[in-house]
């Protein structure tokens, strides 16, 4: 929305953070700056080979350490509940996917670089890590799985033993498709395949994970503080599949927390290991991850190994769509990784276009890695990467332009049923092509390219679409594809005596401004100051229920459950008013923050209706209670679809084989927008990592699976001087039509559509210097480029 | 252990440290000011810059003892006593300069470094001057945009949003 025409207050406007003001001096409150009388502190002896027999861990010397209060091994949680997965997959053949267990500490065998082998808890830190450098492990090294393919082949090393093969699913989507499918590229007019790599990455939110385990005697209660997206969703995991605490003897708190991006969504085992330690201990105990530990220890993201086909007739238009994909799992299943190659991807594989016939074969591998989930995006940027990069190589086979063989193919009419599963609601992508081709000064790019080769350099455009779905997703269909949860929301309203209200929402906020924009959206439909609103969340002690933050889901999601708490709020105030004013309850309207009759100049304020509802001396108590608290769970009926077309424009110097992003412009649709300057952010963001993916990060292992890449040294984090601005619209908006905003997820949108335009944009950048190579995968360092250029 | 006395944001501050403690664990864990943070091993990302006699320093990569007797200033020692917002604190909420925090304290300190030493830093100048701090959540866009408007540049025209 253009800022002339914003709002001043309330839903649109780019109302300032209220979160700031503590992040800006140094008040804020992440776990780490939690320290709790007598803690202890906890170092994890962690495996430094990929793959071995573990035939002894003698802690003995150890023990005698100073400081020393306890050490574990594998042996003390044999008989405890391995770390749960939170989805099952049913593959092709109708069978349930290979589920291994995965124990707290490594027992019997290790199987990723970085997995805790024994835990050592001290007075101090420093103590607990001398100590564990005396604990002496015996491993017999076995050969290692690193490679997918190599993976499931025949006599391949097994990362589980007790399961049949490396092979965690085969799953064909659709399958009962594959046939037609399959008749329609003997059918076609022209083939475009290609093959590419959707590199690994590790999300890395700056503030490394941190878990504090309580236990108190007095009453049994257990706490955990931790760096956590979804602190109920822990609690669950934790409580009923791991440690055995029943829900109300468990608190967890996740306060301040530095960044998500997905790997903070997951239940990991030291947050198990450090709330069995605190009572096994009979103190508090601390973990704090160094970065080298998150390399080895955070889930990773992306990995697919992708063959992808495209059928074309004689006019150019999509007839079928085939796609082959090996997903790396890693060592062992985070919660929610099945999903993510599969329900998050296949159901993507449509993008923008309204190709009628796809099917999606996805084989997920068991390696010797750390395990893989989602990541910003989770399974969508891979779908876009490789139908946006697909159709780029299918205009140029054709000699045909791009964004024309786009758009010739876009779905207009909506709602659009795809072949994979969904149903688009709404959309308009011609719209958002249109305001790229405006912003991104299309037409402006042949004279930028010519003073770029007066200088010596080559410049390419490069475009794609996104199409997501998020805001994930209706209860009743998650569980048929086998979802082992419900994905509502909750949100409790209280409304103080004084018009005051505190909102209690299960949405978790790392850096999105939850605080804010959720206090804004109460605020209009009240019509009331937005600093009368307080938002809470992260901790289950206060907030009833809530499945987290992650999926674009919070607004989307969290905000319509917050907004339908709002409504029966409201409308139990309009009875209080009624009686109040003496008033037919039908009669009295809600505006700028006052209870009216309609057609009258009758009225009482909102802090007038609030206090009578604690105060109910003039009240009627014999049709309703007193309080004004209310509560709702929203289970969205479909997923929102945000979809966009973004332009990047890259110099290339030949001559070092370097790529500077020159230009990189987002137009996007998220439907209504509640703070624009909060949702231009996280674009922003988003984009960053989608850049970082497409030029700079790339997770590493080399054939022994020893992880080359684990640290700020070896892992090239986007810098500020590796961007530049961004230039963000979101004003073309078709408002979601099934959530009472009309609001849709923006979380994940950079990360997804960026990777694609910039690879377009190098691709396009080579072809300008006479080198048409059809691909060059991700990270597009230097080296790959000037190869490229050069060989 | 070793004595340390140091100014830390203009009061005298003191503690018993080891020799491998370092100032950014002493700052947080011995007084308790924890708006310096840790977030990487390699003095890489710039999460727990400080300043110690006036100039910028990443607090992982000093020990305390060697901050023995210096003065020392950090993020909570930024704004005026009554809580009002230094310029470049100010610039960042204005410009919505941060998400979730974590990397801010390290990013003011840093531009409050730069801004002394170049006063109207150029894009360029803001972007490499930063390659010391890393935030994995802006995509940088909106520091940089805050640092040059805290400097007192016009950064209305710097891109469309």
């Amino acid at each position: 929305m253009p800022k002339d025409i914003e709002p001043e207050r309330g839903i649109g406007a780019s109302s300032k953070r209220r979160e700031d003001v503590r992040f800006l001096t140094g008040t804020g409150r992440y776990t780490d700056d939690i320290n709790l009388r007598r803690q202890t502190h906890v170092f994890f002896l962690r495996s430094d080979v990929a793959h071995g027999r573990l035939t002894g861990v003698d802690t003995s010397a150890a023990e005698d350490m100073p400081g020393v209060l306890k050490i574990f091994t594998g042996a003390d949680f044999a008989e405890i509940g391995g770390m749960p997965c939170g989805w099952q997959i049913t593959d092709k053949h109708g069978q349930p996917m290979q589920e291994p267990k995965h124990p707290v500490l490594a027992h019997e065998k290790v199987r990723h670089v970085g997995e805790p082998i024994a835990a050592v808890v001290a007075e101090t830190l420093a103590q607990a890590r001398d100590a564990a450098e005396a604990i002496v492990v015996d491993i017999d090294e076995l050969p290692a799985v690193v490679n997918m393919k190599d993976a499931v082949k025949e006599g391949a090393p097994k990362v589980h033993d007790d399961l049949t093969s490396n092979l965690c699913y085969d799953w064909g989507f659709v399958e009962e498709n594959k046939a037609a499918v399959n008749k329609a590229f003997e059918e076609a007019a022209h083939v475009t395949t290609l093959e590419l790599v959707n590199n690994r990455l590790v999300a890395n939110p700056m503030e490394p994970r941190v878990a504090i385990g309580d236990y108190n005697r007095a009453d049994g209660e257990h706490t955990l503080y931790t760096t956590s997206q979804n602190p109920h969703v822990i609690r669950l995991l934790m409580g009923a599949f791991v440690l055995g605490i029943p829900e109300h003897k468990l608190r967890v708190v996740a306060p301040d927390v530095g960044g998500g991006f997905g790997t903070k969504i997951f239940h990991y085992q030291e947050e198990a290991f450090c709330t069995f330690a605190a009572k096994a201990v009979g103190r508090p105990v601390k973990w704090t991850s160094s970065r080298s530990e998150a390399f080895m220890s955070d889930a990773h993201g992306r990995d697919h190994v992708t063959k992808i086909e495209l059928a074309l007739d004689a006019d150019n238009n999509f007839t079928a769509l085939r796609t082959d994909t090996y997903a790396n799992m890693g060592a062992y299943l985070s919660t929610f990784a099945p999903s993510v190659p599969t329900w998050l991807h296949g159901t993507l594989m449509a993008g923008n276009y309204k190709t009628p016939l796809i099917y999606v074969n996805v084989k997920a591998v068991f390696t010797n890695t750390v395990p893989v989930d989602a990541y910003r995006g989770a399974g969508r940027p891979e779908a876009t990467y490789q139908l946006e990069r697909l159709i780029d190589k299918a205009a140029h086979e054709l000699k045909v332009d791009p964004i024309k063989l786009r758009r010739q193919n876009f779905v207009t009419e909506f709602p659009y049923a795809t072949p994979v599963a969904v149903e688009y609601d709404t959309g308009d992508y011609n719209a958002t092509m249109d305001k790229l081709e405006e912003i991104a000064d299309h037409a402006g790019f042949e004279a930028r390219r010519k003073e770029s080769e007066a200088k010596g350099k080559l410049r390419g455009f490069g475009v794609n679409c996104y199409i997501e779905a998020c805001g994930i997703a209706p209860s009743n269909l998650v569980g048929q594809l086998g979802a082992r949860a419900g994905l509502y929301e909750s949100a409790t309203v209280r409304v103080n005596a004084t018009g005051g209200l505190v909102v209690m929402t299960g949405s978790h906020s790392h850096g999105q401004g939850h605080e804010t924009s959720f206090a804004q959206v109460v605020a209009d439909m009240i019509g009331i100051d937005e600093n009368m609103v307080e938002i809470v969340h992260g901790d289950t002690s206060k907030v009833p229920m809530g499945m987290g933050t992650y999926g674009s889901r919070s607004l989307a999601v969290g905000g319509s459950a917050m907004v339908r708490a709002t409504e029966k709020v409201i409308a139990k105030a309009k009875k209080i008013a009624s009686h109040l004013l003496e008033a037919s309850e039908g009669d009295i309207e809600l505006k700028d923050g006052a209870f009216s009759v309609a057609g009258t100049d009758k009225s009482v304020a909102w802090g007038d209706v609030t206090l009578a509802a604690y105060v109910p001396h003039n009240y009627p108590l014999e049709e309703i209670e007193p309080g004004l608290e209310e509560t709702a769970f929203y289970d969205p009926s479909n997923f929102t679809y945000p979809a966009g077309a973004y332009a990047c424009e890259v110099e290339l110097d030949p001559e070092t084989g370097h790529v500077s992003i020159e230009r990189f412009t987002a137009a996007d649709d998220f439907g209504n927008v509640v703070n624009p300057m909060i949702v231009t952010g996280q674009v922003h963001g988003g984009l960053a990592q989608g850049i970082g993916q497409a030029l700079l990060e790339n997770c590493a292992y080399d054939e022994d699976g020893q992880l080359l890449s684990a640290s700020y040294m070896d892992y090239a984090m986007p810098r500020a001087s590796d961007l530049p601005f961004y230039d963000v619209d979101h004003s073309c908006q078709t408002p979601c039509t099934h959530n009472p905003l009309g609001v849709k997820g923006c979380g994940e949108a950079g990360a997804i559509g960026s990777p694609p335009a910039v690879v377009n944009a190098v691709l396009d950048a080579m072809r300008s210097g006479g080198k048409d190579v059809g691909h060059i995968d991700m990270p597009v360092s230097p080296a790959r480029v000037w190869e490229a250029m050069n060989g | 252990m070793t004595q340390v006395k140091m100014t830390v944001n203009g009061k005298a501050a003191s503690g018993e440290v080891e020799g491998r403690t370092l100032l950014v664990h002493f700052l947080r864990d011995d007084l308790e000011l924890t708006g310096t943070h840790v977030g990487c091993d390699t003095s890489q990302c710039g999460a727990c810059v400080v300043h110690v006699n006036g100039n910028a320093v990443k607090a992982c990569t000093m020990f305390a003892v060697e901050a023995d007797g210096a003065e020392v200033e950090t993020i909570e020692g930024q704004a005026a006593e009554d809580g009002t917002l230094n310029t470049i604190q100010q610039a960042f909420q204005d410009h919505h300069g941060l998400q979730c925090g974590f990397c801010t304290p390290g990013m003011v300190m840093s531009a409050a470094a730069l801004l002394k030493d170049n006063p109207k830093p150029s894009e360029a100048e803001v972007r490499h001057y930063l390659d010391g701090n890393i935030c994995r959540c802006t995509g940088y866009h909106n520091i940089v945009k805050a640092i040059m408007a805290a400097s007192g540049q016009d950064v209305s025209a710097l891109a469309a949003e």
